[in-house]
């Protein structure tokens, strides 16, 4: 039987439920009694609560509760980072005491029958603020002092700087960016005695059960985290917000369920944010472009509250080779919100700044930016000594310049042409960490024919459901349209959050294991049953193939349907569980998955007017499992990666910290007409090391590289480099 | 948003004797709406014009185009007429906004848009637009989106609509109803520059009605341009804009007129660019010159400076387009 399923481009199978809006979103879930939570946000940035009058809310008609820090009992922290799942957002709960550390933090929640009513006794609540003057800007901030988040070195970064032949010495920016899924944040909390059910969009139920049973203080069994559908999180709903403490408390209080959505302006203070980040980064460097230095020196941003590390020297020590590496990140606490990952977390502002300064390299030393980073090849990991598990990337940089056509770039600034217009062309290596986590996965084959896959993971847009029936459909042969997969569901067995790329990874081997221990089960059911075909056979003979179980000398048709073999047992069906640990492989190997990005640019100079006119992307990310959901986030991570290069910053009122194109109009992302045909392509080699499947993430990826392929583009169409994010009009004006 | 009485009246008549003092029109309300949420706007009634017989586009007599205060957006941008006789209106309406948002909004209410200064937006903003008197939150805030031209120490915040820009190029007249009278007053005239008085933005009294705009019918011969400059392809406000009709005859400019989007306190019209374009020599000299007399005015600040340039750009570029030969 063919084993087609896997690597085929099989459609989501929930994707006919959310094109009729038959999928029912966190906040969608219809509830009797229902009440509306409503926030107030602080709108300064520091200070503390003087004062808050709520008199005239509450006298305003179906006004149930107004809840204040003066109200309300202190909720407690997280147990991170002494246990594991239990990491909140931000780690204060809400309304802990009267201080206020950035603008748009909740202050008071407002409890009414209907929305309108909780939004207009919002208006009315007054509260008189002890206003500190905030630190909004890093440049505001006092320098970093005490011991930096990471501190890596190999060799003798500095010394060989120094004696370098050719030294490149710039500091690159990125800005803060707001995550924006197209679902906004929501919660809806409803108690039943002492047990709390709650309606979320998360990226991790698990984590999400994990800290709410710790920060309002109940046990774990008693809290119950539903999350069908995700309408994407980006990082952003990794970890629970202030929202989800506030539905539950203010739902216990008001005895009735209550719903808190965060609407699009708050998305941008009070949920997270991928924080500005400063890098240093030197290089030494041969005349003939191989490095000999390389040093990279990070300063981020976090909240007062939280002490959130941006990653960006992830992939210094990893991406070439180079003997003397030193990466350095520090922490500055500002009047903002926590920031929490945004996709591609780290590696992606990170590799802005590395591959951006080689970029600068190729351009000191007159050479081919990918000739380069062919020069610098890391042929094994040089910051643990391991070998990678897989790595093709000279492959993929050498396919994507042939379908790039990247022979026929003429260095030269400004030289290439279509009609009018100038083009550029840039190129960048992509890299992420490739990763598995623990998973546990149930696998039913039912009596009618059907199978039923669950865990508690989440699918958040990526296809993680299809994923779930592909392999059941795999080990089983029941086609996927017969597998029912339940995700998002805390009660289910504990299954991996979905995020740093690492979900499809893990749960792979623990559906395949499971569905196996399923027919096994199934299998001894066939030999054990009284007027089986299979009584007393050895269960080891058999086979079940195309969802026919038949002994394996004789063809799947000589066989029976696995339901038949149930019912002839008066089952409803038998059940396969597994649950397989995290990478057994990674004290021997660093697993990362690779990539190259190659980009036009086209310039119109007599109008300043830029933009993206072609993308190939070639991904070496294992096996891929589904061709269409794969490509589907390689294409989403360039999208946003084009969004981050030209367009996104979220722009802080210095003066109060308000985020001031808190919207869709004023936050600029891309749109459609923004975005070329995008190209794709998969160089596929299974890492086995990794999984039974050799599959690694796809989620992040293609975000990373992006911005300095652009940047590098935009060079050379007009001769301006630019160091700081995102490219701007005023930037090529000048 | 506050609490606010709701009428739907079915005649001109009824509509302007309706209407209170602090009531309002409502025609797409994709401005009203989003500022009543916001509660920046705060009317204690609105009058729904939706029912009024104003949504038709008709041939005026004598020339030119007469378009009801209702003709939705999308119907203008589209109209054959437009589409022919004026592509500078067609244009502009397409570059502004998204289709859901043109199906929306009409000819009136894109006027009568106000600006997209953030301060003004946000109540717990100083803004003398807003309050008159509080005070400019964006002149020592940050100011990238906002005027270079007709700005007053009192506000910068500049008219965001694509449209007026074109129409302000075709010389449109706007027509209203009060209470007792009608009006036609030159597109020019309508708006004010904010001076001392920035919450008076035209010189529409309350209650008074829109109902028709005119354009005049253009000279044979003449070709009309809009393009808008911002940071991506679509769906964005403008950063600079320019609207132009010309029309050459031996080489020469016998005929311009010259609009500007996005950096302008008002859709901007400029003079002095027309001027150094009238009797001279259809080239990129004379283009760069009016450029130049275009935003010799201009009082950049910090963040916008670049709109200097971009401004200049936008004005070349247009009489580039509008004056080759093909
Ligand atoms: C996200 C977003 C993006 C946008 N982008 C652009 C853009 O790129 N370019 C652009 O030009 N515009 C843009 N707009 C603005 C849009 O064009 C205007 O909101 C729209 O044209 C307003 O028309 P309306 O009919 O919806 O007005 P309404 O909201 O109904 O009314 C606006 C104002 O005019 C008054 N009014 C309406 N009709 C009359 C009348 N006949 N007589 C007297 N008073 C009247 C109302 O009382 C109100 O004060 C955007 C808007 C949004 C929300
Ligand atoms: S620019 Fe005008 S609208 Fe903006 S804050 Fe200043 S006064 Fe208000």
């Amino acid at each position: 039987m063919s084993t087609s399923v896997i690597g085929a481009a099989v459609s989501r199978i929930d994707g006919k439920l959310k094109v009729t809006g038959a999928a029912r979103y966190a906040v969608d879930h219809p509830m009797d009694q229902i009440a509306y939570g409503v926030g107030i946000h602080s709108t300064i940035a520091n200070g503390a609560i003087a004062r808050i009058d709520t008199s005239a809310a509450e006298s305003m008609p179906g006004v149930i509760a107004v809840l204040h820090h003066g109200n309300t009992d202190p909720l407690f922290r997280p147990a991170n980072p002494f246990e594991h799942d239990s990491r909140a957002g931000e780690s204060r709960p809400p309304f802990e005491d009267d201080k206020v550390y950035y603008y748009g933090q909740f202050v008071a929640l407002v409890v009414a029958n209907t929305f309108e009513q909780a939004q207009d006794a919002a208006t009315r609540v007054k509260i008189e603020y002890q206003e500190v003057k905030p630190l909004v800007r890093l440049s505001d901030a006092p320098p970093p002092s005490g011991a930096p988040a990471r501190n890596y070195k190999r060799g003798d970064p500095d010394g060989s700087f120094k004696s370098a032949p050719v030294q490149i010495d710039f500091t690159y920016t990125t800005p803060a960016e707001t995550h924006n899924p197209m679902e906004m944040h929501g919660t809806i909390a409803v108690w039943n005695g002492n047990k709390v059910t709650l309606y979320e969009t998360t990226q991790g139920v698990v984590n999400h059960q994990h800290v709410m049973s710790e920060m309002i203080g109940v046990p774990l069994e008693d809290v119950h985290v539903i999350s069908p559908f995700c309408g994407s999180g980006f990082g952003g709903k990794l970890f629970p917000w202030p929202h989800s403490m506030l539905a539950a408390i203010a739902a216990r209080k008001v005895e009735r369920p209550v719903k808190v959505s965060v609407p699009r302006s708050l998305m941008f203070t009070t949920v997270g944010h991928r924080p500005f980040t400063q890098q240093r980064v030197r290089i030494g460097a041969t005349k003939d472009g191989k490095l000999v230095s390389l040093q990279h020196d990070v300063v981020t941003p976090s909240s007062i509250i939280d002490a959130y590390a941006e990653n960006c020297t992830e992939p210094t020590p990893v991406l070439y080779s180079c003997a003397n590496v030193s990466a350095q990140q520090h922490v500055v606490h500002l009047n903002i919100g926590t920031p929490t990952p945004m996709r591609g977390p780290g590696t992606t502002p990170g590799l802005f700044a590395i591959e951006s300064a080689m970029d600068d390299l190729a351009i000191k030393l007159n050479l081919d930016p990918l000739d380069l980073r062919l020069r610098n090849y890391a042929e094994m990991d040089e910051s643990s000594n391991k070998p990678f598990s897989s790595k093709h990337l000279r492959e993929a940089y050498q396919k994507g310049a042939e379908r790039f056509g990247w022979s026929r770039r003429n260095p030269k600034v400004g030289s290439m042409r279509d009609g009018d217009l100038i083009l550029g062309w840039g190129m960048a290596s992509c890299t992420w960490p490739a990763g598995r986590g623990s998973a546990e996965v149930r696998v039913r084959l039912n009596a009618d024919g059907t199978a039923r896959a669950s865990s508690a993971t989440q699918d958040i847009g990526t296809g993680t459901y299809t994923i779930f029936a592909q392999v059941v459909s795999e080990k089983t042969g029941i086609p996927v349209e017969k597998v029912d997969v339940v995700l998002g569901d805390s009660s289910l067995p504990p299954g991996p959050m979905s995020g740093g790329s690492t979900g499809n990874a893990s749960v792979l081997p623990a559906i395949a294991a499971a569905a196996e221990d399923a027919v096994n089960t199934l299998k001894g059911v066939a030999v054990k049953t009284e007027g089986s075909p299979f009584f007393n056979a050895d269960a080891k003979t058999l086979n079940l193939t195309g969802g026919r179980l038949h002994t394996q000398d004789k063809s799947p048709d000589s066989g029976v349907p696995f339901g038949e073999i149930l019912k002839m047992r008066r089952l409803a069906g038998i059940e396969g569980q597994a649950k397989t640990s995290p990478d057994e492989n990674s004290h021997k190997l660093s697993s990362h998955t690779f990539g190259a990005q190659f980009c036009e640019v086209t310039w119109d100079p007599g109008i300043a007017r830029l933009r993206v006119s072609r993308w190939v992307t070639v991904m070496d990310a294992g096996r891929i499992i589904n061709h269409k959901t794969a490509r589907n986030q390689i294409l989403g991570g360039v999208v946003m990666g084009i969004g981050m290069g030209l367009f996104e910053e979220t722009r802080y009122d210095q003066r109060n910290g308000k985020p001031l194109n808190n919207n869709f109009a004023d936050y600029i992302v891309s749109t459609n007409a923004d975005i070329p045909e995008l190209d794709c392509i998969f160089v596929e080699y299974p890492d086995l090391n990794l999984n039974e499947y050799g599959a690694r993430g796809v989620g992040e990826i293609g975000l990373t590289g992006v911005a300095s392929a652009l940047t590098m583009a935009v060079h050379h169409a007009t001769g301006v480099r630019v160091r700081d994010l995102p490219i701007r009009i005023e930037q090529l004006l000048a | 948003m506050q609490s606010f009485r709701y009428s739907q009246p079915k005649s001109v008549d009824a509509a302007v004797s309706g209407i209170s003092q602090s009531g309002k029109f409502i025609a797409g309300g994709t401005t009203l709406v989003d500022l009543m949420k916001l509660n920046v706007e705060k009317p204690a009634a609105i009058v729904d014009i939706n029912g009024l017989p104003l949504d038709r586009i008709e041939s005026a007599p004598g020339g030119g185009l007469k378009i009801g205060a209702l003709v939705r957006n999308s119907d203008l941008a589209w109209n054959t007429d437009v589409k022919q006789n004026y592509p500078v209106l067609s244009e502009a309406l397409l570059a502004g906004a998204s289709p859901q948002l043109r199906n929306m909004a009409t000819t009136g209410g894109n006027i009568l848009q106000r600006t997209r200064c953030y301060y003004f937006r946000d109540t717990n903003y100083k803004c003398n637009k807003r309050e008159p008197g509080s005070g400019c939150s964006a002149i020592d805030g940050f100011h990238r989106i906002h005027a270079i031209l007709g700005t007053s120490e009192h506000c910068i915040a500049t008219h965001p609509s694509d449209m007026a820009v074109a129409m302000m190029a075709l010389e449109a007249t706007v027509h209203t109803r009060g209470a007792k009278d009608e009006r036609s007053i030159a597109l020019n005239d309508f708006y004010l520059v904010p001076g001392t008085t920035p919450d008076k933005e035209n010189v529409l009294e309350p209650g008074e009605l829109i109902t028709y705009v005119t354009l005049p019918a253009l000279p044979q011969g003449t070709r009309s341009h809009y393009l808008k400059l911002r940071d991506r392809a679509s769906y964005e406000f403008a950063l600079a804009s320019a609207a132009v009709v010309v029309r050459v005859s031996g080489g020469k400019i016998e005929y311009a007129r010259v609009a500007l989007g996005g950096v302008g306190t008002k859709p901007w019209r400029s003079k002095e660019a027309e001027e150094a374009l009238h009797g001279r020599e259809a080239s990129e000299h004379t283009f760069r010159a009016a450029a130049e007399a275009a935003l010799k005015p201009a009082k950049p600040l910090r963040d916008n400076a670049f709109k200097v340039e971009l401004a200049k750009r936008a004005i070349v570029r247009t009489l580039q387009v509008t004056t080759q030969t093909a």
